[in-house]
């Protein structure tokens, strides 16, 4: 029963991260390089910037939602099945999602890195 | 990509294998929670370990938002996943965990992922044929 409870919480911590991977990349495209942004305008107008822009707000309450999943999951299970397991399907969610939603050139050298990853991730967990 | 975007890079990679490991650590002292008793998760925070967990993963939001302000999403996250790596020599060096060869093998495959993504373009080019109004003219309030 723990086990479904787990991974319950690993398939919301993997759609409410990767929600809010997407939103906050949409976000932070909108605002541009807060780099040069802060060197023009101050840090103060980056900070205001961005907290005021809605993609990052409905982004940082799915990344919360993902977080209390997180905190619900380590109490259940040992961080070395929830964290590879979620991170390695965020990955290969987050390729995904970044093609569709963000129109990102996902090219065979990002697929690659990205199942790479995943990969290297879930043998982490064995 | 400049030597002070690579060091973003490297800010997210250790804020987020540093503040995972407190995070594990306290709940850890926290111990399991039911989901009758679901209110409590909101008091783990009250752990030290997971309150200085929390604050490391503001500093990975932070320069997390800051990489995703000029490099692409499916860019930022294989580029700062070297955390994993981090994560597993944490776990081998402070928390004695046994680190198998299976591990071993998962952590040369995420370091080649690493650097696969990192030999390419960080942005999508847009707005190509467009003068105005693309990501690099936007005028500011």
């Amino acid at each position: 029963m723990k086990d479904a409870y787990t991974w319950g919480a690993i398939l919301v911590i993997v759609l409410a991260s990767s929600t809010g991977d997407v939103l906050l990349s949409r976000a932070m495209k909108q605002i541009g390089d807060v780099g040069k942004y802060s060197r023009r305008a101050g840090l103060l107008a980056v900070v205001s910037r961005v907290v005021r822009n809605p993609f990052f707000l409905f982004g940082l309450v799915t990344m919360t939602l993902a977080f209390y999943s997180l905190l619900f999951a380590l109490s259940w299970a040992d961080v070395s099945l929830v964290g590879p397991a979620s991170a390695s399907l965020t990955f290969v969610a987050n390729a995904i999602a970044g093609k569709i939603f963000l129109h990102e050139q996902v090219d065979h050298r990002r697929w690659m890195a990205a199942l790479m990853v995943a990969g290297g991730v879930a043998l982490l967990a064995g | 990509m400049t030597f002070r975007k690579y060091l973003v890079l490297a800010g997210i990679t250790l804020f987020a294998a540093t503040g995972d490991s407190l995070l594990s650590h306290g709940m850890k002292q926290v111990g399991s929670i039911s989901l009758t008793h679901w209110t409590s998760v909101i008091f783990a925070v009250l752990n030290p370990s997971v309150a200085l967990g929390i604050l490391l993963l503001l500093g990975f939001f932070i320069s997390y938002t800051t990489a995703l302000s000029w490099a692409d999403l499916t860019y930022v996250l294989p580029a700062s996943s070297l955390g994993y790596v981090l994560l597993a020599l944490i776990a081998k060096f402070f928390l004695h965990e046994h680190v198998s060869t299976m591990r071993w093998f998962g952590i040369a495959l995420i370091s080649s992922g690493v650097g696969f993504v990192t030999q390419g373009p960080a942005l999508t080019p847009r707005n190509r044929g467009k003068s105005a109004n693309s990501l690099g003219t936007r005028t500011l309030p």
